[in-house]
Formats: C-alpha cells, structure tokens, sequence
C-alpha cells in the first residue's frame, strides 16, 4: 500500500498568545511506494514524529491529504485506517502477560470483524512467531530485555495485519548491540511481511542500513527523497550533505572562476558547465587522496589510526570547520611529521553548493 | 474534536452534580443563612437580614465556652503532639530491629472508631461508686487523690480531653515523620561523620531543616483538625456537651442545628463561618511564618 | 556497658512504652469484655487479668440491644457509599488526566479550590437539603452526600497522569475505547491506589459519626458510632459496662482486622497525603 502525502501541513498555535505558529510538518508532497522500508530521517525537533502522528491518524493536518493506496484517509481515525504503531519505549501495558498484549488490539474488534477465541490465538500465535518470542509468550514486560519488549510491540503492530507499519525511533532505548541486532530483525520482518513501513529515526546510520528508501526533513520541511547510497552521493542540498556521512562532510568556502574550483587560492578541480562565483564546495572524507603533487595544500594537524582506517586531519583558511577530517587508504609515511599535506581530489565526491540557496548546482568535475 | 468534548462532560457529570449539591451550592446557602434573621426551619421564613445572627452567637455564653475549650485544645494539642510524634520518629529512626512492628502498633489508633475507643477511654478515667477507675488506681499508687476526670473538675476534663486528642492524632504524624526521616538523604549523615559533627548539631543542621517542610505540613494540618475537634469529646462526655462544660465549637453548630436545643440554621451558619475565618486566619499566619522558617 | 548500649536500651524502652499505651485501651477493652457483670461491678480496685472469661457480655450486646442491626446498617452504608464514590470519581479523575476539553483546567482549579472547604461548613446546608427533601432517617439520605471526595479524585488523576501517555496512542492506533482503555489499562495499572483509595473511604464511612447523627434519630438507621453513643447513654441501664465494651469490641474488629491485612497499603496511602477527619 502506497502512502501518499498531499499539500500536508500541521501548526501548532505558540505557546504564548503572541508566539507565532510552530510549523512542525511544512506543505508535504511526496509519495512513499508500497512495499518499501522507509526511513524518515531528520535532526531531533525536525518534525518527523509529528509526520508519523498524522499518517497514523493521532493527529490531523491543519492543511492538506493523506491516501493510503487511492483511499483518502485523512479524515478517519487511527483505528479505522488500519495501521500498526510502535514506539520509542515500547508503550506495552504492564499489567499484561505478552500474549495478553499482543491479543489486546485483537479484543478492539467489534460486529463482523470479531474474531472467535481460536483465531485470536491463532493470529498471536502467528505474530509471535514473526518476531520469534513464541517462547515468552506468558512473560510480563517487566520480565523482559529491552530488545525482546521491542519485538512485543511489534508484534502488537502487526498482529491485525496493518495495511501500513509505522515505527517511531524503535531503536533508541537500545543500547548499541541490540540496536544492531534489532535493526536487522526489522529488515527481515518487513521483507517476510511486505508490509509498507514507514521507520523514524534520527540517527543517519540505522537509516541508510536497512531502508530502501529515506526521507530527510529540516525544521519541518521536506529534503530530500531516495534510496539512501543515492541520497548520499548526490545530496540535494549542503543540509543533506552534512546530515547524511559520518565523519561529516567537510565543507569550505570556494569560488568558481573561469571553468576552475578555486578553494584557497587554489584551483583543484576542472568545473564545467558552471558560471562563476562564490559558492560552497564541500567534499566527503574518502574524497582525498594523499598526493605530494596534489593541488590542494592544507596544514597537517595530526594522524589517528584506527583499525582499518587512517584519518588525517588537517585545515585550511578556506575550511568551514575547525578541522579537515580525511579518511585515505594509501601510505602515509611521506607525510608523518611534516607540518603540510598536498591532497588531490576524487570528483565524484566532490559536491558544489549555491552561496545562497545552499541548493546544489549540477556541473562536472574532473 | 466536538465529540470528545461531549465525552468528557459525560465522565465528570456525576462528579459535577455531586459536588455542586452538595459542596458549592451549600457554600452560598450558608452566607446567605448567616445573615437571615430569625429564620424557621419549619416555616421557611425569616424576617430581616443582617449581622444579628453573629451578635448572637458571640453573645451567647455557650458559644464563648466552645470558643475557649476549643482554643485549650488547639493549643495544648498541636505542640505536644507534634513535637512527641517527632520524638517517637526519631526513636524509631534510629533502631532498625522491629521497626516495622512499632510502626504499625503506632498506627492501629488511626483506624479504629474514635467513638469506640473513647468509651474506653472514659472507663479508664471516670470515677463511679463503685470503683475510682483504672487511673485513680494509678494515682493513688503515687499517694495522689482521686479525681473524676470525666464529670469532675474542669481542668481534670481538659486534661483527659488533651490526652485523649493526642493519643488520637499522634499516629498520622507519627508516620509522616517517620517517612519524612526515612527519605533524608544517608550521604548527608556521612558527610556529618566525616566531619566529626556532634549529634546535635546533625539534628538542629540536618534532620531538622530537612524535615521542616513536613514538621509545617503538620502544625498546619495540626491546627486545622484540632480546631474542628468535636467527636472525640463526644465519646468522653457524651452527646450534651454543654451541660458538661466541654463543648467545641464545630459541637456548638451542630447543637444549633439539630438535637435539644436545635433548630437554628441560621446561628449554626454563623458560628460556622466565625470558624472558618478564624482557620483561615491561623492558617495563612502559619503559611506566613513557614515561608520565612522553612527550608526547602 | 558501652553509652552506646545504654542509649539504644532507653531507646527501645521508651518505644515499648508508648507501644503499651497504645495498645492498653485495647487490651482493656477485651478484657473488660469479657467480665462478668457482677465480678466487674465488685472490682473496687480493677483487675488486670480475669480467671473466669465470660462470652455472656457478647450474646448482651447482641440481645438487649439491635447491635446487629447497627452492624449491618453499617456494612451497607459503607459498601454502597465506598462503591458509589467509585464510580463517581474514577470517570472524573479519567476526564481530568486523559480527556482534552475547553475549560478542563478552569474547573480543576475550581476542584482544588473544593479542598480547602471543610465539611462543617457545607453540612448546614445539607441538612436542611436532605430533611426538605423528605430523606432523614433513610439510606439514601445518609449516603448521598458523602459520595464525592475531591482530595480522592485529586489522588487518583495524579496517578492516572503517571501512565505514559504513548500507551493511550497506541491503544487509540489499536482502535480501543476510551471508556475500554479504562478499564482494561488505567485501572489494572492504578489497581494499588484504587484500593488504598477503597481503603481508606471504608475506614472514613465505617468511623463517620457526625452526619449520621443529624440525620438519623430512628434506631433502625443507626451507625455503629450512633449506636454506641445510644448505648452508652441509654442501652444496658448505664452501668453495665462489660457489655458495653463487649459491643465496643465487635463494632471495632472490622477495622483492625482490615488493618492487620493492608496495614501497609494503608499507611503508605496516608503518608501519601491522607488526613484525618
């Protein structure tokens, strides 16, 4: 089932009288395709459980629709649009055995849906089965680890078969090892299932792991929309540039000028189909390749060596931040305690953004 | 949205109904009692309004007896039985084995029925022909004269009044000083024995300034409840507590309103909210002065 | 002996001592209880153990005057009243913690501010409501005002606001009713505070004395607290006091019995904010 978002909009008056509306969901419009794990992505504030409350019905938008498929849902309640909700801390009800947990949505159904005892068994017994925790089924939440409260909610979610199953930060009060484990178990229950899933998270990592598909959000508006290697290669603008990354993009000040990037005084790459100007160029850290001839010159700060990779951190005067973190793979010994290092650059990882839109312009590099 | 505020309307509509018939709409039929003169509850009727009805009752002899018995009380009462629960829970602070045990036997006088254990009370105290009384007993034990505390003297009555009071009130703030001690942070006391501070300084330092929101909490509760003492005196002195001398002031309202010498509403009303204000005014004091005292 | 010893010896005694004032009236009362008539009125000096027990006191109390009646009276009033408060303030507390309408925190305040007003005042009223209306000497009239208690609602919304508010939205995704999700989740998870709540209502309608008594005059809606002072001042002939604290016992034992099996939920309701009277 596709989700489809029109023109959608949700203000919340201020606080004070003559506070200005805060503008938590800004005129959406985009379509999440069916079948899909997608991400909705976004710094803390950003919107994006606002975003997950209106398709699931908690809320409803100042302006705009909702469809599920070709249904205009926008106007029903949470209960009739058939959705699944899991939550950050699992909201399970602690006075009820897993079982009774999971059979409670069950128990919801009235007139024609309502189910004989044997088929709600049958379906939690199903449910538990997906998530694998039929083994604790007389368990109380209490008597449970974080992870396993986690597949509790969403087998709760998923035992009415929901038509869209909508996963609000589910991994965050996980400590890391189960977050890991849980985020591949989330991958492998929505591929079992197909169910269209919708997975809010701030964190870019559990997004571009498992998602086939991520939205990012900014104070309310929308970003950005596409598979996640593709929203990372081609960042729609500096904002998901730097969000999406970690280490963080390293960005700088730069100027275009007859058919160069200049960064520093320094022309370091070819740059066509480009007019001149200023603009912001900014270059991920698999982006720099140690080179003695390279043209572009930065102070060495230090060396860190960690497992598998070598950073090399340096600056620049044209550098926004405070340090040049470059990840390389080739030898380093040339450059171990010099006080200089020369970089030439790998143009596909090099990204070239408007001054003042922060938009990116399209150009070549080479 | 509009159907949910109808939904909401719906689950407090028996509370509203309640407590407007009988909490609010009392409160501005009071006032309005209070100042209607000569009202008959037979009849309805009344012929003036005014502030006769509080002339009378502060005119009235009985009224001034409840007024002084219930001052004796509250004063008498509310600094010896906080300052003994304080004691107590500071004696059971400091031991750990059977503090449970004496915690719970401390408390059993909350749950029983005053009226009961007052009967006893008496029995223990009154003097009758045929045998002077458990405490007479006692007294004459210590070369003393009996005295019949319940139809005697009036400072005898005053006495087993107080005592009776206490004995009464003692196990609230028993237990809430005993949690108020319980929950003082220990590092505070480790930080002190570290520092070599005598224990009565830990008291007048620590303890203390830490309970004192609590210890407030109960003068004020204290005050409250004392001055509206009325059926433990009943259980000593039975149901005419004017012909005994040891009327309250809550006992002169109900007197007023119903019983031999009943009938008067509109005196009850006044007599009632004389109460008020006088709670109302010790009350903000006690606020006043716990703003200034208490440490937070 | 260290002063250490010492003082923890003091100390105990000191707590032993009050524990034996405390319990003493009780002990006297049992023990009076269950002395005859005639051995009890020729104690000059008053005995502190009896060799010859008696029961007789009990079947007294019972007989010559309507203590059973008394007693059942009390049962109902305490049972009705206790569960119509219940159901009054359950669904109030619910409106207050979970509900969202125009004017809910004008009213709640105007519920806190219902606290500070103390019964006496508000009783007068209620007394001449309750003999207009024609319900003296009835159970309606005596159980209808004590019904509501706003410090109870105040206690229980407190409660009810601790349970987080995501399982309200994931019991609304799962298309539960508001009035299910009360039943089956708020009050299962508040069930500790619902019953000290229950509790201690028992306690307050078991002991009431005041309303009764200005609203009863006919014996057979009396309280147990009406009736012993009826006994007290008419029952027995005044001097037959063994049977007198025979009733005394049996119109106690409810509560202590109560006592001794919550005594913890009950003094941790208390401490939580209970008063007495």
């Amino acid at each position: 089932m596709k989700v489809v978002l029109k023109n959608l909009t949700k203000r919340f008056p201020g606080r004070r009288k003559k506070e200005p509306d805060v503008i938590a969901v800004n005129n959406f419009d985009f379509e999440i395709p069916d079948g899909k794990l997608v991400g909705l992505l976004g710094p803390s504030g950003c919107g994006k459980s606002t975003a997950l409350n209106l398709i699931c019905g908690l809320e409803t938008p100042t302006e705009g629709r909702i469809f599920f498929g070709e249904e205009d849902v926008t106007d029903l309640p949470p209960e009739k649009r058939g959705v699944g909700l899991v939550f950050q801390n699992y909201a399970l009800y602690p006075h009820l055995t897993v079982r009774q947990n999971i059979r409670f949505p069950l128990e919801n159904l009235r007139g024609s849906e309502k189910l004989s005892k044997e088929e709600m068994d049958a379906k939690v017994e199903e449910a538990a089965g997906i998530v694998q925790i039929s083994r604790l089924l007389d368990r109380k939440p209490s008597e449970m680890s974080g992870g396993q409260q986690q597949r509790v909610a969403i087998a709760r979610a998923l035992v009415k078969v929901p038509r869209i199953l909508l996963l609000d930060e589910p991994l965050s009060n996980l400590d890391a090892r189960l977050r890991l484990q849980t985020r591949e178990e989330i991958r492998r229950i929505q591929s079992e299932t197909g169910i269209t899933t919708v997975f809010v998270t701030h964190d870019q990592e559990e997004a571009m792991s498992i998602c086939d598909m991520i939205v990012v959000m900014k104070e309310g508006i929308f970003q950005q929309l596409g598979a996640p290697q593709e929203v990372y290669e081609n960042p729609a603008n500096l904002f998901v540039a730097k969000f999406l990354g970690n280490p963080q993009i390293n960005t700088f000040e730069a100027e275009i000028s007859s058919g160069k990037l200049v960064i520093a005084g320094e022309p370091v790459l070819n740059a066509d189909h480009i007019s001149d100007g200023k603009v912001f160029a900014a270059i991920r850290p698999e982006g720099f390749i140690v080179d003695p001839s390279g043209p572009m010159h930065c102070e060495l700060k230090r060396i860190e060596v960690m497992g598998r990779d070598t950073s090399v951190i340096s600056s620049s005067s044209a550098s926004l931040d405070e340090n040049i973190r470059s990840i390389v793979s080739e030898d380093i010994s040339s450059i171990s305690g010099a006080s200089s290092v020369a970089f030439s650059l790998k143009p596909e990882k090099v990204h070239i953004f408007d001054h003042d839109t922060e938009e990116r312009i399209p150009c070549a590099l080479s | 949205m509009k159907k949910n505020n109808y939904k909401a309307w719906l689950y407090l509509l028996p509370a509203i109904l309640f407590l407007g018939i009988f909490m609010v709409y009392p409160l501005v039929d009071v006032l309005v009692y209070s100042f209607e003169e000569g009202y008959n509850s037979a009849s309805q009727t009344f012929f003036g309004t005014g502030l006769y009805n509080y002339s009378y009752v502060l005119h009235d002899p009985y009224f001034l007896q409840a007024v002084k018995n219930t001052f004796l009380i509250v004063v008498i009462t509310v600094p010896l039985s906080t300052a003994f629960a304080l004691l107590i829970s500071l004696a059971l602070n400091s031991i750990e084995k059977l503090r449970d045990f004496f915690q719970t036997v401390y408390f059993l006088p909350y749950v029983t029925n005053t009226l009961a254990v007052g009967l006893v009370f008496m029995i223990l105290f009154k003097k009758t022909p045929y045998s002077d009384g458990m405490i007479n007993l006692l007294i004459n034990l210590f070369g003393g004269e009996s005295v019949d505390f319940i139809d005697g003297p009036y400072w005898a009555k005053m006495f087993v009044m107080c005592f009776y009071t206490i004995w009464v009130v003692l196990p609230f703030k028993i237990l809430i000083l005993t949690s108020a001690l319980a929950s003082v942070n220990k590092e505070y006391y480790s930080a002190a024995k570290i520092d070599a501070t005598p224990k009565w300084r830990v008291f007048t330092k620590i303890t203390l300034p830490m309970i004192s929101p609590m210890i407030f909490y109960l003068v004020i509760t204290g005050f409250i409840g004392a001055f509206k003492a009325y059926s433990d005196e009943v259980a000593l002195f039975g149901t005419n507590l004017n012909a005994a001398g040891m009327n309250t002031i809550v006992g002169y309202v109900y007197d007023m309103l119903y019983g031999n010498s009943g009938g008067f509403p509109s005196y009850a009303s006044a007599a009632a909210l004389i109460l008020f204000v006088i709670v109302l005014t010790i009350t903000c004091i006690n606020l006043m002065v716990s703003k200034k005292t208490v440490y937070y | 002996m260290t002063r250490e010893k010492t003082g923890k010896i003091l100390i105990y005694a000191f707590l032993i001592i009050w524990a034996l004032m405390v319990l003493f009236p009780f002990y006297w009362m049992i023990l009076t209880s269950v002395k005859g008539y005639g051995a009890y009125n020729s104690e000059y000096i008053p005995k502190f153990f009896t060799l010859d027990p008696t029961l007789k006191n009990y079947a007294d109390a019972f007989t010559a005057v309507p203590l059973a009646k008394y007693f059942a009276n009390t049962v109902i009033f305490t049972l009705v009243t206790t569960a119509a408060m219940l159901v009054v303030i359950i669904p109030a507390a619910f409106a207050f913690s979970r509900l969202d309408f125009p004017g809910k925190n004008l009213l709640f305040t105007a519920f806190l501010a219902l606290m500070m007003i103390p019964n006496e005042l508000v009783i007068i009223t209620n007394f001449q409501t309750i003999t207009n209306a024609g319900l003296r000497n009835t159970f309606t009239g005596l159980i209808l005002p004590s019904v509501t208690s706003v410090f109870y609602i105040y206690l229980l919304k407190e409660n009810f606001e601790q349970i987080p508010e995501n399982l309200y939205k994931a019991a609304k995704v799962d298309g539960t009713s508001d009035f299910r999700y009360l039943t089956k989740v708020m009050m299962p998870i508040c069930r500790p505070t619902i019953i000290t709540v229950t509790i201690l209502k028992v306690i307050e309608c078991w002991n009431s004395y005041v309303w009764p008594r200005l609203i009863t005059d006919d014996e057979a809606y009396f309280l147990v607290s009406n009736g012993i002072q009826e006994i007290r001042e008419n029952g027995f002939g005044r001097e037959n006091i063994p049977a007198m604290m025979a009733a005394v016992v049996v119109i106690s034992v409810p509560l202590i019995i109560l006592f001794l099996i919550f005594h913890k939920k009950i003094m941790e309701g208390v401490s939580r904010g209970g008063t007495k009277g």
